[in-house]
């Protein structure tokens, strides 16, 4: 059988979508299908992966790793093959995917249409910066796709409206073995934080922020800095699973707010460095399979959002709301962006990031449509890859360049047969 | 030692998830079947993934004419040999109803065609008295049922087959793993409504976990176990009045 009847969600569980969706092996079975949007894990937190009443085709079994040439560095994959198992597989012979995003599970299909990026993003920049070449079904046409073109940017983080990505090369970068060594340290405060974050040097910098924490504390948090090294430690055991839904007092404000002053504390005050192995480092969370069960039945909303260096005080603004509002769950992180980005749509610019997760309930929603609002008056960006409340004319200011890319995706899908739930909540294809 | 695992059916969905686990363990790999480009394109993934090595075999369940030839090369390659058979084939047992020509092809597919095989090689995995065999029947071979009984005919004689093997080459240290899966979530079953469903994934994991310890016969999902001790003991009179 084809096509299936069933009910899917993004990561976040909050939209989901009753529709069809097939899940082809092989390139023949996917030709055989009539042309409908692609998704791969389904990690984007909102509704990026869905549509409602129509078709999907579920690229996760298209996932074979077809050729490396060590002498270009150059990975040649099917869309649906993950940023964690290429990692596995390459970081023991000393090579690693330029970026990586939080979670392993997202497949370089995924990675493509979201132009990704990782803990390294001031050094290396997105995803897309990396990719030599992309081949897009277009209904039955094959199109090969390569740097420079428009094609190619409004393929990167372009939401897979250019064509279903098939295949893509991206370059790997050396790295000395498959463990990390990782330094912890304390931030106690906003502009501590953001100062450790400026003077970072290492390779891999992110900042865990405890958005619970308020007065003098407001925005403290642990920087972690990471080098590829080689060793051997004790590999990680399997994933753990989350076995059933949360209760709704899992992540009650108490609750969050003790959790956080432990993960806090659990770091020396004069900070401390370990060896990990390098899926905890770049993928801390699929230690759990299933995290997202964790905030219950109704599903979960991740703010993120992007502004200019010199808004950061926008930032604590909206740190001082989100403390007062006791709605923060564990999961806050603060980073630093450098400006590299492959495509019109693609989220980084220079700056700061904020990313929350957020329970889904009315205050909550409430709460991140002001902080968008904010985040759109600091002339800052929302990220698609987690995004599920945001309005499309907000979008449309953030994005200068969404008439470029409507051009490109106006020629290479001009009946609208990609459209997904993201693209018509948005309007991204008519807005003007 | 150099090991090597042969696979015969490597495109089937179940295969594909433990070529992947074996070829990331760093195992020479030979996928044998009937779709050369595909077996390529898998020998290809395994390579980059950690195998030794990785070759594809023409392989059919329904003509046994070169694999002499097939076992001629595995004499070639030193080290320790290992066996997974995932061949198999499963109409509806309505269409066999109406054709019964292609009792032989399901019989061929999951019996006669992988057991001449491994006739073939046992004598091969006595000389070097070590590897694994393991051959995948089905839960539907342990009772006849109206719904698919010449697959389970089938996948019931491979049972009875890799049992008289292990009673064989057990003696010559060569381990016989029989696997008897539920219904997998694989493109032979999407969009099936089927009853205690598993993925490829996890079934793969119990199939290596099942080597490692040398069970003989393996249900996966486990609770199968229970379910067909159960559906065998139902007395005759009643279980033929019976749809299940």
């Amino acid at each position: 059988m084809d096509w299936k009847e069933t009910e899917y969600a993004g990561w976040g569980r909050a939209l989901r979508a009753k529709g069809t969706v097939a899940r082809p092996d092989t390139r023949r079975a996917l030709g055989a299908l009539e042309p409908a949007p692609a998704f791969g894990m389904r990690r984007s937190y909102g509704d990026a992966a869905l549509n409602s009443h129509g078709r999907a085709v579920d690229m996760s079994g298209l996932d074979r790793l077809i050729a490396f040439d060590p002498d270009t560095a150059e990975l040649h994959a099917e869309a649906g093959a993950r940023i964690g198992d290429i990692a596995s597989a390459f970081a023991p012979r000393g090579w690693l995917p330029a970026v990586m995003p939080g979670t392993g599970f997202a497949t370089l299909g995924g990675c493509i249409g979201q132009d990704v990026h990782g803990k390294n993003h001031h050094h290396m920049g997105s995803f897309g910066q990396h990719v030599t070449e992309i081949t897009l079904l277009q209904k039955t046409r094959e199109i090969t796709v390569t740097p420079g073109s428009a094609l190619f940017k409004a393929t990167l983080g372009g939401l897979g409206q250019t064509g279903t990505i098939l295949r893509a090369k991206i370059r790997l970068i050396p790295c000395k073995g498959d463990v990390m060594v990782v330094t912890e340290r304390r931030a106690p405060d906003w502009d501590s934080h953001l100062a450790l974050l400026d003077a970072s040097t290492a390779s891999y910098t992110v900042g865990w922020i405890d958005a619970t924490a308020t007065g003098d504390s407001l925005g403290r948090g642990i920087i972690e800095e990471g080098e590829s090294a080689a060793g051997i430690v004790k590999p990680r055991k399997g994933a753990r699973k989350v076995p059933f839904n949360a209760p709704h007092f899992a992540l009650a404000a108490p609750v969050v707010r003790a959790f956080n002053w432990a993960y806090y504390h659990r770091v020396p005050a004069h900070g401390r460095s370990l060896v990990r192995p390098l899926q905890d480092f770049f993928f801390p969370l699929d230690k759990i399979h299933d995290w997202n069960k964790l905030y219950g039945q109704r599903g979960f909303h991740q703010f993120q959002c992007v502004v200019p260096l010199e808004q950061a005080d926008t930032l604590r603004e909206m740190l001082v709301e989100i403390a007062a509002s006791g709605l923060a769950s564990p999961l806050a992180v603060l980073k630093r962006m450098g400006p590299g980005r492959a495509g019109y749509l693609s989220f980084p610019m220079e700056g700061y990031t904020l990313a929350i997760d957020f329970p889904n309930r009315p205050a909550a929603r409430a709460l991140i449509q002001r902080l968008e609002a904010r985040a759109a008056a600091a002339g800052g960006r929302l990220y698609f890859a987690k995004d599920s409340l945001a309005q499309g004319a907000q979008i449309a200011a953030m994005y200068p360049e969404l008439p470029d890319w409507q051009t490109e995706v106006a020629k290479a899908d001009p009946a609208g047969a990609l459209e997904t739930d993201m693209t018509r909540r948005l309007k991204l294809r008519s807005a003007t | 030692m150099n090991s090597s695992w042969i696979i015969l059916g490597a495109t089937s969905g179940i295969a594909r998830a433990v070529i992947r686990k074996l070829a990331a363990q760093g195992h020479g790999m030979f996928l044998a079947g009937r779709n050369m480009a595909e077996l390529e394109a898998i020998a290809a993934d395994c390579r980059l993934r950690g195998a030794r090595m990785a070759e594809v075999m023409a392989f059919d369940a329904r003509d046994h004419s070169n694999y002499g030839d097939l076992i001629a090369r595995l004499r070639d390659e030193e080290g320790e040999l290992n066996c997974a058979v995932f061949t198999g084939s499963m109409p509806e047992q309505e269409a066999i109803d109406t054709d019964p020509s292609m009792i032989e092809g399901v019989l061929a597919d999951s019996l006669t065609g992988p057991a001449t095989f491994l006739t073939m090689l046992a004598p091969l995995m006595e000389e070097r008295g070590c590897g694994a065999i393991a051959g995948v029947g089905s839960v539907a071979g342990d009772r006849g049922r109206l719904g698919n009984y010449v697959y389970g005919a089938a996948k019931s004689g491979f049972a009875t087959y890799l049992s008289g093997l292990r009673n064989r080459l057990g003696r010559s240290g060569v381990h016989v793993m029989t696997i008897k899966p539920g219904p997998v979530d694989t493109p032979m079953t999407y969009g099936m409504e089927l009853p205690l469903m598993t993925t490829p994934d996890a079934v793969a994991d119990d199939i290596l976990n099942g080597l490692h310890r040398k069970t003989n016969v393996l249900y996966t999902r486990k609770i199968w176990r229970l379910v067909m001790g159960i559906i065998r003991v139902i007395p005759e009179p009643i279980f033929k009045k019976m749809s299940i």
